[in-house]
């Protein structure tokens, strides 16, 4: 059967699946609206949070990161998976307890205080809703990459697809696609691994053949693939070229960041109890870790497949270079999306791809007469895309990369979508401007802010606004100087009261927002830039997008020093501390 | 608070912090500052150092979230803080 065909009939049965479930989970009510009436079993619930986390970035980039920063790479996998230990011993347990609906309402409680609520609702909303852009955006490439439909009607398809079951399900259809996500995207992902582990080393589990032996007996696959790369001039794949200083903070920017993400917070309070809370962080860990341990297989492996396909013999040697004539089909394949651009500099009809910045070897490749990196553009998306093409799978191998790919897209931007409609209609709506609303319009409130946030998230996915790129610094950013500071101190500060927290949530935001515009510009506009965004530039040398740790320090010290000076909470907030920080009845606090 | 409820506080706070110096001990101490010390041993085809950054620091925060929820689940059946079946 032709690919395209397979394609459709593997995407088409997917999104028929999503559909079937969002009919059958649909909410009556607005305890099954945003928190799936916490009737949710830890490891399903675990399973949903895998798939609500894991976006398209991390399904489609996150390999070619790796393969092409190697060992810098790891901040990623720590960043994104650390951050679960906080969650569940700092946070997860203690705000089921507290068995409210949303994260901006626990903030508004704790802290008596509207304004406290407000700010964490702007928080959300920005964190989330720049986040969801690229979900979108990524929804749009799958379709235009995998079944040739045009962009934008690719992203409304999309949004077609998530209006069905979150408007109609909320997060009760939103937990049970997730499962049916997750199931998908993991498949997808770890089949075409599995293959390429095969091929090189002879090793079905990749965490283990990133450690093996070529099949070929040339020695490990890590030290064959350094020695490759040092070769043609690149640096190794697995030293260090970053500062570590600058490692160790961005990987707790994303750990903290992580932590503080109103989307992933909001999936722990669907479980039962609270011990179920502690125990579906485990199992959302593990989840997540079945892809996060094997992208740093993939993404080495297809750096090594890449490289050795184009050079096929000695370094220097005339015949050594692949002729484009004998390019294999992924190639010309990938060619044609332009995520892949060849150009015969030399004119020698062969395929050049090496370290041409690194002035020693470029002055020695000139000697075996060649003019420059020929490979001008290598995607790094092409790692996994065209992964099973590369290792030479069956088409329908490829067919599941693509739905697997729509998967971890919808997934994640449903789970934003409901944090951002949860928190208009509920901390907004009823909590600030209309108390007095009844559960039944509430419910309808929160169907219509999902839609409306559905329409804003479209048309942001179709008309990308300049700083796209940037939100991943921006959303953890947020999250890290503003949330997780104000969640950790309302647990474990009993006496951090509502001034604390509201100067040191607007601290930590502001110094974190402020650093980054210094150096990406104001609002990310174009040449508003005050520092040009290189090391020499930077405050101690922290990059921007490592400054989320700094930020939630100085959240933590503004507001403790602030809390000092300033009468301590009411009684009854104490006895609210005292009351989360243990399980017992939980069943109660669940009555709304 | 109660002087059970203190004991019971006290506990959660040192269990977490032991497991928080683990969590730091191998994502930021192996992985990244003795990175290049502990690569000088070899795990199979990867530095240890590596490997941490990679592959163990994941295992690890699996660990220790599992060991975090049970003993925890322990602690308060001990102070008789845990839900009940109706709960």
């Amino acid at each position: 059967m032709e690919l395209q065909t397979l394609t459709y009939i593997f995407v088409g049965s997917t999104f028929a699946l999503y559909i079937g479930i969002a009919f059958w989970a649909r909410a009556s009510t607005t305890g099954e609206f945003y928190v799936a009436g916490k009737g949710i079993h830890p490891v399903a619930n675990g399973m949903a949070t895998a798939a609500d986390w894991m976006s398209a970035a991390s399904f489609i980039s996150m390999a070619g990161l790796i393969a092409f920063k190697g060992y810098d790479a790891s901040v990623y996998l720590m960043g994104w998976t650390g951050g679960y230990v906080l969650l569940a011993m700092l946070l997860a347990p203690y705000l089921r307890k507290f068995g409210k609906f949303t994260v901006p309402e626990f903030i508004g409680e704790r802290y008596y205080s509207k304004t406290a609520r407000i700010v964490a609702v702007i928080c959300l909303i920005v964190a989330s809703l720049t986040y969801v852009i690229g979900q979108m955006k990524g929804v749009g490439v799958a379709f235009g990459r995998f079944l040739e439909v045009d962009f934008h009607t690719g992203v409304l398809v999309g949004m077609g697809i998530v209006f069905i079951y979150a408007v109609l399900g909320g997060m009760k259809g939103i937990t049970y696609t997730q499962i049916a996500q997750y199931c998908v995207l993991i498949f997808a992902y770890t089949i075409p691994a599995i293959f390429i582990s095969l091929n090189l080393t002879g090793n079905p589990i990749p965490q283990m053949g990133l450690a093996g032996e070529l099949t070929d007996k040339t020695g490990f696959l890590l030290d064959r693939l350094d020695q490759t790369l040092t070769d043609l001039g690149f640096s190794k794949y697995t030293d260090q070229k970053g500062s570590s200083l600058n490692m160790v903070l961005l990987t707790m920017s994303l750990m903290i960041g992580t932590a503080g993400l109103p989307h992933v917070i909001i999936r722990f309070f669907t479980v039962p109890k609270v011990r179920d809370a502690r125990a579906s962080a485990g199992w959302a860990l593990l989840f997540i870790a079945i892809l996060y341990t094997t992208a740093p297989a993939v993404g080495s492996m297809a750096r090594f497949n890449l490289t050795n396909t184009i050079q096929t013999g000695e370094v220097g040697d005339p015949q050594g270079n692949l002729t484009y004539a004998q390019a294999p089909s992924w190639f010309k394949n990938w060619e044609k999306t332009g995520l892949l651009k060849f150009e015969d500099k030399n004119g020698d009809g062969r395929i050049q791809y090496y370290n041409d910045k690194n002035k020693e070897f470029a002055a020695k490749a000139a000697g075996f007469g060649w003019q420059g990196n020929e490979m001008v553009k290598v995607d790094r998306d092409i790692m996994v895309l065209a992964n099973p093409e590369i290792a030479n799978l069956p088409f329908w191998v490829i067919a599941l990369v693509a739905a697997g790919g729509l998967a971890a897209a919808l997934s994640t931007a449903a789970g934003l979508l409901l944090a951002i409609s949860s928190s208009i209609s509920h901390d907004l709506m009823k909590g600030v401007f209309m108390p007095d609303i009844s559960e039944k319009k509430e419910l309808l409130a929160g169907r219509i802010a999902m839609a409306g946030a559905i329409a804003v998230a479209g048309y942001l996915g179709m008309n990308p606004p300049g700083f796209a790129a940037q939100v991943v610094a921006l959303a953890f950013g947020l999250a890290a100087s503003s949330i997780f500071p104000a969640l950790m101190m309302g647990i474990f500060y009993k006496r951090m009261n509502n001034s604390g927290a509201v100067f040191g949530m607007l601290a930590g935001l502001g110094s974190t927002l402020i650093y980054i515009f210094i150096y990406k510009g104001w609002f990310f506009i174009p040449g508003t830039a005050n520092l040009p965004n290189t090391a020499d530039n930077w405050l101690f040398g922290i990059q921007p997008e490592s400054f989320g740790a700094v930020g939630a320090l100085i959240n933590f010290v503004v507001a403790i020093a602030v809390c000092k000076v300033t009468a301590p909470p009411p009684e009854h907030i104490q006895h609210l501390v005292e009351k989360i920080r243990v399980p017992k009845g939980a069943g109660v606090a669940t009555d709304h | 608070m109660s002087n059970s409820a203190n004991e019971y506080w006290k506990a959660n706070l040192r269990l977490v912090s032991i497991l928080l110096v683990i969590w730091f001990v191998v994502s930021y101490l192996f992985g990244i500052i003795l990175v290049d010390v502990l690569n000088n041993i070899r795990l199979g085809g990867v530095g240890l150092g590596f490997w941490f950054a990679q592959q163990g620091s994941i295992f690890s925060f699996l660990i220790l979230i599992f060991v975090y929820a049970r003993k925890m689940n322990a602690l308060d059946r001990k102070f008789d803080v845990h839900e009940g079946e109706g709960d």
